[in-house]
């Protein structure tokens, strides 16, 4: 199902143990300064420099440390998450194991999505398979390496993708988002500093240790090194997972993938924007476009409208409901759009609806909330003839 | 201590504790921010995004009640931006809560409809719900629910929850169908609740009150052939001068009786004298479980022995540990042994048939109304108490009767069963039972006042979640020789959080007291689920200061030195402990479900 774009990282080969070894053979901090160098990015959607994380996580002095692998892969249109857990389980496993390493954490949790269960039972033994067959034999210093993974299943909730509604869930409380500051790194998982990445990060991990940061650093662009996993849908010839080298031309894409008449492309998933024919030409990087990896293509034949309306309804339903601007807001916009379809609402209220979605990106309370705004935004900006004057 | 942090408001400069939330920085520079989901008693939520400000070098804003200052911050909280904002949170909020301000029991002290008024809504700016969702629920006898009126604060949930482990509210459903609800969706009458009205008492509309039953007095009032007889306790009287904008702490008891007698009610007393008789029957059982204990050895006999005036820890203890309730005092509350007296004794010396009697007691709290209730509390075959009434309803029947306190004169209570001594009126505030037996048990075991200057027993005042004492008795009395030397230890619990640690102290066997006072409520009696709204730990302070002013001023101090006690143990009762007095003024306990009543 991969069409990698010739170079391959996350889908290529790997020695399983290759990257576990060749990070015990440094000190933590070294291994640290290896992710900082390489300029990875997490994989997550939100482009967080995945190894500064790793030192403030580092920093923490405590007697408990977790790793959290967030597999609740929920952001429609994304699926690459599932395939790398289908496919390189161990890269994600040594990961984790990795970063435990690099943090001072001898335990990690993968967080998988309530309808990846099917994966459980051979995840398991996967994770079975590498404690027996690697971590048992490798040591640091005089002292046998341990590192111990759980899986644990989500439930459904959208929102438990967040890390902190996904920590939240795994205390065994509702999952619902935090205040932050204190962050996961420092007060997370039974209130202990908690490292957080995403699935494909970990699997990246072990290729960056293994080969280093300065091979790592030949992919990308300056400001978003390396590759990244696309899943790509809606209206092209062939969808599925891609790899792509970070800085790919959008329209590079669409050609690869078979897209013809495109009107408008989702680009990082419902969170993310729209873009037309006028930003194909635009790179799939951080600064550019979102290159969260979801990208949904929408031809000549699709009613915006609907697409947004979709897209609303998703959200409203999935706020955790905690904040007013999420919870309300989403509704308003929902509703919102309704009217407008029905010709019940003027293109006035639309300004009010512009002006909710400023406070929802000024005052939600986590990133779901924030970002409900750009698809709305973006879609009727690009579509405000269809949208508005129908 | 910890560090201090500058943190610059709209240009002023303050320093705040590293922790400290920006909020707080914002009230010490006097700046006010708007809240609707903060509470100075709570845990913060940080939910309903009207308190946000700008912090520089964050690019979105953020909650001041939940940003805590680890650096120097600078502040602004007036900027457009954040006034926008703040208003269109309002505007989300209002298009969702449904109901006529006019119609609703917080019209006047509503925190939505103040923040709707100082930001200047004029029109919904939304689509807004113009008919209600939800039925209301009004089956439990104290709390009463109206969700069309909830803004999903979580208020509620954080007090039942964190505040008092009750566990009664839930967050349900996700997106826009977020609910506020009752456990499975029940009736509050038929889960948990021990009725406490914390909930009430800090939501910020009109979703939570309390069952009225001012319209069924008012009804007994006019009618001519009943007789219907007031007992007020000390604590609304410390409060209800803030219904008629008085500040909190100021005492109005000889105003009130003025006007309750002119709203009608045919006679007024004091709680205080069954505060007394409640110390009297309260002191000699917990000496005869003593006894029982530590002479005979019988071990069916529960040491320590907890109070049980606070009815909402009484359903607390019945549905959390029914396996301990032997530790109860069988002592019914005050309010219930006065309604007790009221229609056996009172009613006999005043020539009234007790058929023809209502007992109405003013309460600070919302669980007495379930209380009077029980159906086991009619031991003279007449309901003890026919109604009990919050501050806020008293206060509300006043208005309605054109009865302002600051018009009144002072009048005294009714004789005959009339004062109190000032160890009744003590028992408004956290200790003030555990201060009043100890008055009384002591000079009974001993023979002499208790040690502490002034009668004042302060280790057991004031606002700390725990406190303890001990008390060595010494040269005691031939008959209590068993007790010599023996160090009576002491521990006062107010809220039922606090309750709860001793709680789980005693089922593991760590709990060493002979005496522990619990109070459902947080400050005790005058921190009630019926007192005025808004509540904070200032608040409560300054009640009770009114109320050991009060205590202070009054002659008699201690309970056993009454003479309208003597009086009554004389001519009526025996003596404390007497059969009759266990007929009519003891009680017992339920054991109820961890999770549901059960029906």
């Amino acid at each position: 199902m991969v069409k990698a774009k010739e170079k391959r990282i996350i889908t290529g080969k790997f020695t399983p143990g290759s990257g576990i070894k060749a990070a015990l053979a440094g000190k933590p901090e070294e291994v640290v300064q290896e992710v900082i160098d390489s300029g990875l990015r997490g994989k997550g959607g939100a482009g967080f420099p995945a190894g500064l994380k790793w030192r403030f996580a580092a920093n923490e002095k405590s007697d408990m440390k977790t790793i959290i692998c967030n597999a609740d892969e929920g952001e429609p249109g994304t699926f690459k998450d599932k395939y790398l857990l289908d496919n390189h389980p161990m890269k994600v496993l040594e990961g984790m194991a990795i970063a435990g390493y690099a943090i001072g954490a001898d335990k990690g949790i993968i967080y998988l999505r309530g309808e990846y269960a099917y994966m459980l039972p051979s995840l398991e033994k996967n994770i079975e398979d590498i404690k027996k067959n690697v971590f048992s034999k490798l040591k640091v210093g005089k002292k046998k390496f341990e590192f111990d993974i759980k899986v644990r299943l989500g439930a459904g909730a959208y929102v438990c993708g967040e890390e902190f509604a996904l920590i939240e869930s795994l205390n065994g409380n509702r999952g619902e988002p935090r205040n932050k500051p204190p962050f996961p790194i420092q007060k997370g998982y039974l209130e202990k500093p908690t490292l957080v990445n995403n699935v494909e990060t970990f699997a990246t991990v072990s290729h960056i240790i293994e080969k280093g940061a300065l091979w790592f650093g030949k992919f990308g662009t300056k400001s978003s090194k390396g590759t990244k996993l696309f899943s790509i849908s809606g209206d092209v010839k062939y969808p599925g997972v891609y790899e792509f080298e970070l800085g790919v031309k959008l329209r590079d894409v669409l050609e690869l993938v078979g897209a013809e008449n495109t009107k408008s492309v989702q680009v990082g998933g419902f969170s993310g924007i729209n873009v037309t024919e006028s930003s194909f030409d635009k790179t799939l990087a951080h600064g550019d476009l979102p290159a969260g990896g979801s990208i949904i293509v929408f031809n000549k034949d699709r009613d915006m409208l609907k697409v947004l309306k979709n897209i609303l309804e998703f959200f409203e339903e999935e706020s955790c409901g905690q904040c007013t601007p999420c919870r309300e807001g989403a509704y308003q916009l929902l509703k919102g759009i309704k009217m407008i379809e029905k010709g019940e609402k003027s293109i006035r209220y639309y300004k009010d609806l512009c002006d909710l979605c400023a406070t929802m990106k000024d005052s939600a309370k986590c990133g779901l909330g924030l970002s409900i705004p750009s698809p709305f935004l973006s879609i009727t900006n690009n579509f405000k003839d269809e949208i508005l004057y129908r | 201590m910890s560090e201090m942090i500058k943190v610059n408001i709209d240009g002023i400069e303050v320093e705040v504790e590293s922790g400290a939330t920006v909020l707080s920085a914002c009230e010490k520079a006097g700046v006010k921010v708007p809240v609707l989901c903060h509470h100075p008693d709570l845990n913060v939520a940080g939910v309903c995004r009207v308190c946000m400000v700008e912090i520089e070098g964050m690019g979105n804003l953020q909650a001041s009640c939940a940003y805590p200052v680890t650096q120097p911050l600078t502040v602004k909280t007036k900027t457009n931006r954040v006034r926008k904002a703040r208003r269109m949170n309002l505007d989300l909020v209002l298009a969702e809560h449904y109901g006529d301000c006019y119609t609703c029991p917080r019209n006047g002290n509503c925190e939505l409809r103040t923040l709707a008024d100082e930001y200047g809504v004029d029109k919904f700016k939304f689509p807004h719900v113009d008919k209600p969702r939800y039925a209301k629920d009004t089956k439990s006898f104290s709390i009463i629910r109206d969700q069309d009126k909830c803004i999903h604060c979580k208020r509620c949930i954080r007090t039942c929850i964190d505040m008092q482990k009750v566990n009664v509210y839930e967050t349900a459903n996700k997106g826009h169908d977020v609910e506020i609800q009752v456990a499975l969706n029940k009736s509050i009458a038929d889960v948990v609740c021990i009725n406490c009205g914390q909930c009430v008492n800090r939501c910020p509309t009109g979703a939570l009150w309390t069952q009225d039953v001012s319209d069924q007095v008012w009804e007994d009032i006019e009618n001519p052939d009943l007789f219907v007889i007031m007992q007020t306790a000390p604590s609304p009287r410390a409060a209800i001068g803030e219904e008629f904008g008085y500040p909190p702490g100021t005492r109005v008891t000889k105003k009130l009786n003025a006007a309750m007698r002119r709203a009608g009610f045919d006679k007024v007393l004091d709680t205080n004298f069954a505060a007394d008789l409640t110390i009297m029957e309260e002191g000699t059982e917990l000496l005869e479980r003593l006894h029982k204990v530590i002479v005979k050895k019988d071990k069916s006999v529960k040491i320590p022995m907890f109070t049980s005036c606070s009815p909402g820890w009484v359903k607390f203890i019945e549905h959390y540990y029914p396996d301990h309730l032997d530790h109860l005092s069988t002592c019914k509350s005050p309010q219930q042994m006065y309604g007790a007296v009221i229609k056996t004794y009172y009613a006999e010396k005043i020539g009234i048939d007790p058929s023809k009697i209502r007992t109405v007691a003013l309460m600070p709290c919302s669980a007495k109304k379930y209380e009077c209730n029980r159906p086991e509390m009619n031991a003279s075959g007449y309901r003890d108490v026919d109604y009990g009434l919050t501050t806020r309803e008293m206060a509300m029947m006043l208005k309605e009767a054109g009865l302002h306190l600051a018009d009144m004169p002072t009048e005294e209570f009714d004789p005959v069963l009339g004062e109190g001594s000032g160890a009744g009126m003590i028992f408004g505030a956290t200790g003030g039972v555990m201060e009043a037996a100890i008055r009384t048990v002591y000079e009974l075991v001993t023979g002499r006042p208790v040690p502490f200057e002034r009668l004042n027993i302060t280790p057991v005042r004031g606002m700390e979640a725990i406190k303890e004492a001990s008390l060595k008795l010494e040269k005691v009395k031939k008959e209590y020789k068993w007790l010599e030397g023996v160090e009576l230890k002491i521990a006062v619990a107010h809220g039922t959080a606090n309750a709860k640690i001793l709680m789980d102290k005693l089922v593991d066997g760590t709990l060493d007291y002979h005496f522990i006072e619990v109070m459902a409520c947080p400050g005790g009696c005058l921190g009630g689920g019926g007192q005025p709204i808004p509540t904070t730990p200032e608040i409560r302070k300054a009640r009770a200061n009114a109320i050991y002013q009060e205590d202070e001023e009054i002659e008699i101090r201690k309970s056993h030195e009454n003479p309208l006690i003597q009086k009554l143990y004389k001519e009526f009762l025996g003596k404390p402990g007497s059969h009759k007095s266990h007929e009519l003024l003891h009680t017992h306990y339920t054991k109820r479900g961890q999770y549901f009543v059960k029906d």
